[in-house]
């Protein structure tokens, strides 16, 4: 009851495979780009601000679906990465970690966002007239004091990742060991007769990822916030 | 040698100021919203003027006409905030070699353990910023500005967040610096006990300009600038010399050009110099030596002129010895006592502030 059968393994370890790499692959640009909108003025702003949190209102399917036509193998992106670089998303598990990573993008950067528009702008100007170029004020005094943000980020986007539903069977299907992830799994066994129970075994187990996940998270925001507040305990 | 000359708009504010100084210390002062911190920060880089010139020892920071604009970071110019600004990430040390690491090594002219010793830093080095007092943020704010190594140092207000005996401390502090090393410093700031403690060139401001740049007595005295209702309080500012210390009524006497005065409260040893200011309003004037009476310094003198002001007052400067005081009495007295220009008089000084 209590061990896992393999096939559970398997859509465990995809879904933390994919969950990894779609957050570990948008981390950079999510922080460009917070760090764009937080701190630069620039013509079409708001614009660029309403793009970014399209996949938070946009219906999944819909993400999915413009990801196929996108980077489908016909499709103007798919085909140049297939032809040049022999990149091919559509229907393999890579695929599912950009539709996941696209939908948890808005989220990502709305943290770090936020944390870095919390951090005062003086800090930075006084770190300048230390002698310090905008590169390094950023690497020792931005990134450090907006680690809470940027975890938290990063977690939220682990989340969403795992939770992935819609976006990910319109772009990559529903594949077994390829992109069959914990959602998708869990709705391929309510199709079946007799499928309940794993059903419900896979939920319970979403759960315990879930509440992990969100624990640890917890644990490394308190870490870095307490180094970025500066206490000495 | 510092030389400014900078115009910037803003919506409702137009800096156009222009001064020059080559003293160690100079004060830039005036009420807020006089256009204190914004000069400060044109002379950082921080605000980028619309048109002028600035010049730190003869090296261009910004030339409108010339197109120069020195980025922040290579003015090497050390700014003491007024809320210190540390790191709060980093640990004092932390935040004092941040600069130092960047400096490069043939401009360094102060090493790490002297800036530490200098301000008393030892035993903080290992905290962080949220666990110190407001006192020894400012002390770690101007040791990490200084290890830089900047070529002039810029002070915006570094004592307006603190309690009176902080203020005293970190000013001990800043005027020991400045003897050890030689660093020019433009101190901003709208408190008049500060500037007659440090600086050696004031430069008055109002409404975005500079109304006035001369020495701290020069300045100070100015009566015409009391007028305009811009300039501090009028008063005389003294150097002298503690000579003698009597315990028993804890009084001291100290001795200036033109005479002594007797003044309690001194915390000072027999020998040390110091600054006293007497403002022009607490100091009386009489044609002969009053006897039988409280005030502890009457001193002899001869007027030199008298300037009537809008209000009931005149503005009396005596010339006592080598020093010139001002007197704040009212018009009546004086046509009543037919104080002139050539009097012999003696002043009544009924309060010395220690600075």
């Amino acid at each position: 009851m209590l061990t896992l059968t393999p096939a559970e393994w398997e859509v465990i370890q995809l879904s933390l495979k994919v969950a990894f790499w779609s957050v570990l692959c948008s981390l950079p640009p999510a922080l460009a780009i917070a760090v764009l909108l937080a701190r630069c003025k620039f013509p079409g702003k708001s614009l660029f601000d309403a793009v970014v949190h399209l996949p938070l209102v946009l219906p999944p399917v819909v993400i999915g679906y413009c990801l196929l036509l996108l980077l489908g193998r016909r499709g103007p992106v798919g085909a140049l990465l297939d032809e040049y670089f022999g990149i091919v998303f559509a229907f393999r598990w890579t695929g599912a970690a950009v539709a996941a990573g696209i939908m948890g993008f808005p989220l990502m950067v709305r943290a770090m966002r936020l944390s870095i528009e919390a951090i005062d702008a003086g800090l930075e100007d006084a770190a300048r007239t230390l002698g310090a170029p905008r590169l390094r004020v950023f690497l020792t005094i931005t990134l450090p004091l907006a680690m809470p943000g940027i975890f938290t980020g990063a977690l939220l986007s682990f989340a969403r990742s795992l939770g992935e539903f819609g976006a990910t069977i319109t772009f990559v299907s529903n594949i077994p060991g390829e992109t069959r992830t914990l959602p998708l799994a869990i709705y391929t066994l309510t199709q079946v007769p007799g499928g309940d129970a794993a059903a419900l075994r896979l939920s319970i187990i979403a759960i315990i990822l879930s509440v992990l996940a969100l624990m640890l998270s917890e644990w490394l925001v308190q870490r870095a916030g307490r180094r970025a507040r500066g206490r000495d305990d | 040698m510092i030389e400014v000359s900078v115009v910037r708009k803003l919506a409702n504010f137009t800096l156009d100021a222009v001064f020059a100084s080559d003293s160690g210390i100079t004060a830039l002062f005036g009420r807020s919203g006089s256009g204190k911190t914004t000069l400060v920060n044109a002379i950082a880089g921080l605000v980028k003027p619309d048109d002028g010139i600035i010049k730190v020892n003869g090296e261009c920071l910004f030339d409108a006409a010339r197109g120069i604009n020195v980025p922040v970071e290579q003015r090497r110019v050390g700014y003491v905030f007024q809320e210190g600004r540390l790191f709060p990430h980093l640990t004092v040390r932390g935040n004092l070699r941040y600069g130092l690491e960047l400096a490069k090594a043939a401009q360094r002219y102060v090493d790490f353990a002297k800036v530490v010793d200098l301000l008393g830093l030892e035993a903080l080095l290992e905290r962080r910023p949220a666990n110190l007092s407001g006192g020894e943020k400012q002390r770690v704010a101007i040791g990490r500005a200084l290890l830089a190594s900047p070529r002039v140092l810029l002070m915006d207000e570094p004592l307006a967040a603190l309690d009176t005996s902080r203020k005293r401390e970190v000013l001990r502090y800043i005027a020991r610096l400045h003897e050890e090393i030689s660093v020019p410093i433009v101190y901003v700031t709208h408190a008049v006990e500060e500037i007659v403690q440090l600086a050696e060139t004031v430069v008055l401001m109002a409404g975005g300009h500079v109304v006035a740049t001369g020495g701290v007595g020069e300045v100070m005295g100015r009566a015409d600038l009391r007028a305009q209702g811009i300039a501090f309080e009028g008063g005389t500012v003294l150097d002298a010399r503690v000579v003698a210390q009597d315990l028993a009524y804890d009084l001291a006497t100290l001795e200036f050009d033109g005479g002594r005065l007797m003044v309690p409260g001194v915390e000072a040893l027999v020998g040390e110099a110091l600054r006293v200011r007497i403002r022009a309003r607490d100091v009386s004037i009489a044609l002969t030596r009053p006897a039988d009476i409280s005030v502890l310094n009457v001193l002899a003198g001869r007027v030199i002129d008298i300037h009537a002001q809008q209000d009931a007052g005149a503005a009396v400067r005596v010339a006592i010895g080598g020093s010139v005081l001002t007197a704040r009495i009212t018009r009546y007295s004086a046509d009543r006592l037919q104080v002139a220009a050539g009097r012999d008089v003696f002043v009544l000084i009924k309060a010395v502030s220690l600075m």
